[in-house]
């Protein structure tokens, strides 16, 4: 092949691979959710209330210990699961008792759940419980949102501030 | 096993082919495709440090940043942007071919499992690497890429906190995360170069290097890329909405979708599958192990040559111990060798005019001796008559000797071009046990054997010992390198050469091959 011809060949190999490099970075563009959908998130880390609460030590129990390891109270580590129901629009989405973590049950209880809804109005409820009790919740919300399309609202938990709040 | 890399190798052997034609063979891009990734690589660092100058680490801060180098500086800092991004998606695709391409030339296994395994290890890393870089931008793609991963990681359970929760919402972020973050994407690179430094330790001669040519070329292609379609931000971040449309890397992040949608317990499932099997390839049936060249220390002095051709580094040269008058002798690493033979190719013993007895080569292959190769050239010589008579040395990786069809040729099967002493050559011509040899082994600069080929024609060009005589008749020689699909173009070359070799039958040059049997010294090279 003359020679005018092979550099010609290997122009248009450059111009191919670039062309499909460039291309292929950005496009076909990716359409991760419907354009009229919002998404709602449920997460949130906490630490519900201890299986046994805090009591004092006796004299004879203080006594017992080590010197440096003294103390007024002693509170067993173990922490109860934490119970949690989402729904919107009356229909139960998740609902879940979600273990503490760690090997002695005394760390956080974590969730990180992705809802996709329909953009508009929407009435979510999200209710928990975090003290063993049975029945009944000891946090509770009920929200009436309006969702705009391509929104994502996250729905956390925080103790210290009374309870669900929305990000 | 065989079959899927045969259907890989379809493929890949067309655009060599192809590439063939416009590209000289030592610049065929998938004959450099490490050296090639190389490149990139160094692209990328250079580029790297230049927009690191003017990367800043704050949430807002960090898009504003890149919107300055694309916007502001866009004819150095922009460019250099886009360098960075093109040339890391270059580096993805030539280690991908890279991949598929060794694997489909069985390049994976016996010595060169260290290289395969070291080399699954860097492209994690450098993936790794490049998908910390998408984060970087902090535009939607890097929110979509940050979410989707960490969502995927976050199924592990060695995080005490979701990572994804970082995430959740505007001002869940914190400055520090784009800390961590570059701090990442310069030490995971670093750390695939560490790996990339071991995946050459067994390589012989590595080339990491791509030909000036080739690298100008690569590099001016990515340039004009850059300057016709600058890489650009896709619009801020804004976790209080879904990203939504993302034009999605499709080099680097074609499973994200896949990630986001399918449950963790399939996708982490499937990762971990297809790693073991990658890990593991290399020793995974069916295996093919030839027995490890051996050496004859009563025909060795010495002479260090297959210690210099060996392109697997397997033979040590050692102190000889025993009372002969050479110092240094070879000794094969079992573990090491392959049994290509071109050790004993390069052996100046390997002489097929010595006696039945005495064709006993300073090292050579347990199971496919030079005594045993010169017993099949005999019989193979019988088979052929009429004029124009050939006999092919073909490469076991190349075309086969049971494809050579032509009626007055008829095939040797070598483990390797380069285990070809080229007194056979001589010996065949001189004996008048053909007109003509013809050479048929892997695609110029793509040898299995990496230097096979490479030797074979610095032995022949007496650049190399051991030399090819001067009295042998350079017009009945013939090399073609035409690869294992190279069928069409090898039968195409014997039938062309057959004819050439009928017609100097009443040549001066026929005188040669009816000259007398000459008595060769044992240490001719």
């Amino acid at each position: 092949m003359a020679d005018i011809m092979r550099y010609a060949g290997q122009a248009v190999f450059y111009v191919c691979a670039a062309a499909l490099t460039g291309y292929l970075s950005f496009r076909p563009l990716y359409q991760q959710t419907h354009p009229g959908l919002a998404q709602i998130k449920l997460s949130f880390s906490h630490g519900a209330q201890r299986v046994e609460d805090c009591r004092r030590l006796t004299t004879k129990e203080i006594a017992a210990l080590p010197p440096s390891e003294r103390r007024p109270n002693t509170c067993s580590r173990e922490r109860h699961p934490v119970y949690v129901e989402f729904s919107i629009d009356g229909e139960l989405l998740y609902s879940k008792s979600l273990e503490p973590a760690g090997l002695s049950k005394d760390g956080p209880s974590r969730t990180y759940q992705k809802f996709l809804v329909e953009a508009g109005v929407h009435a979510v409820t999200a209710r928990l419980r975090d003290s063993g009790r049975e029945a009944g919740f000891d946090y509770e919300m009920e929200q009436q949102l309006t969702l705009a399309p391509g929104q994502s609202l996250a729905v956390d938990f925080r103790s210290e501030a009374g309870g669900f709040i929305l990000k | 096993m065989d079959a899927i890399r045969g259907l890989l190798r379809f493929p890949l052997d067309r655009l060599e082919r192809l590439l063939g034609t416009v590209f000289p063979a030592h610049w065929n891009p998938l004959f450099n495709l490490g050296a090639l990734g190389f490149f990139f690589y160094w692209v990328i660092t250079v580029s790297g440090i230049y927009i690191y100058i003017f990367f800043d680490t704050g949430i807002h801060e960090a898009y504003q940043s890149i919107e300055y180098m694309t916007n502001e500086q866009w004819y150095l800092a922009g460019v250099m942007r886009s360098l960075h991004r093109y040339a890391s998606d270059a580096l993805i695709i030539c280690l991908l071919l890279h991949m598929a391409r060794e694997f489909s030339l069985g390049r994976y296994r016996g010595a060169r499992w260290f290289s395969w395994v070291t080399g699954i290890a860097a492209m994690m890393l450098i993936y790794m690497a490049g998908i910390s870089g998408y984060w970087l931008v902090w535009d939607k793609l890097a929110q979509y890429v940050a979410i989707v991963s960490t969502e995927w990681l976050d199924w592990l359970p060695i995080f005490g906190e979701p990572v994804a929760r970082n995430f959740l919402a505007p001002g869940s972020l914190d400055n520090r995360f784009f800390t961590l973050m570059i701090f990442l994407h310069i030490a995971v690179p670093l750390f695939a170069l560490a790996v990339l430094w071991m995946h050459l330790q067994r390589v012989v001669k590595p080339v990491i290097n791509p030909p000036r040519g080739l690298a100008a070329g690569s590099f001016l292609s990515m340039l004009a890329l850059s300057l016709v379609l600058p890489a650009v931000s896709q619009g801020p971040a804004d976790l209080a909405r879904v990203p939504g449309n993302v034009g999605l890397d499709w080099i680097y992040l074609p499973l994200f979708p896949l990630l986001e949608r399918l449950p963790g317990s399939v996708t982490w499932s499937a990762a971990m599958a297809v790693f073991l099997i990658l890990i593991t390839i290399p020793v995974l049936p069916p295996m093919k192990r030839s027995a490890a060249a051996v050496v004859d220390l009563g025909n060795c002095n010495g002479c260090t040559r297959c210690d210099l051709d060996c392109p697997y580094e397997a033979i040590a040269m050692v102190e000889r111990k025993d009372d002969s008058p050479f110092s240094m002798m070879p000794q094969v690493s079992a573990s090491l060798c392959v049994g290509c033979g071109i050790c004993a190719g390069s052996c100046p013993t390997s002489m097929p005019f010595r006696r039945r007895a005495d064709l006993s080569p300073g090292i050579d292959l347990p199971d496919f001796t030079m005594a045993m190769l010169r017993d099949e050239v005999e019989a193979v010589a019988k088979r052929i008559s009429g004029p124009g008579r050939l006999i092919v040395f073909s490469c076991q990786h190349g075309v086969r000797a049971s494809d050579v069809k032509h009626g007055s040729c008829a095939a040797v099967s070598l483990r390797c071009i380069g285990q070809l002493p080229p007194s056979f050559i001589d010996y065949v011509l001189s004996r008048d046990l053909a007109d003509g040899v013809l050479l048929a082994g892997c695609k110029e600069n793509d040898c299995y054997n990496r230097f096979g080929l490479r030797w074979t024609e610095d032995r022949l060009a007496g650049q190399r010992d051991p030399h090819l005589r001067a009295r042998v008749d350079r017009r009945r020689l013939k090399t073609v390198w035409c690869g294992a699909g190279g069928n069409a173009w090898l039968d195409a070359e014997l039938a062309a050469f057959s004819q050439e070799m009928a017609s100097l039958e009443s040549l001066p040059g026929k005188a040669h091959a009816q000259a007398p049997r000459v008595k060769e010294d044992a240490a001719h090279g």
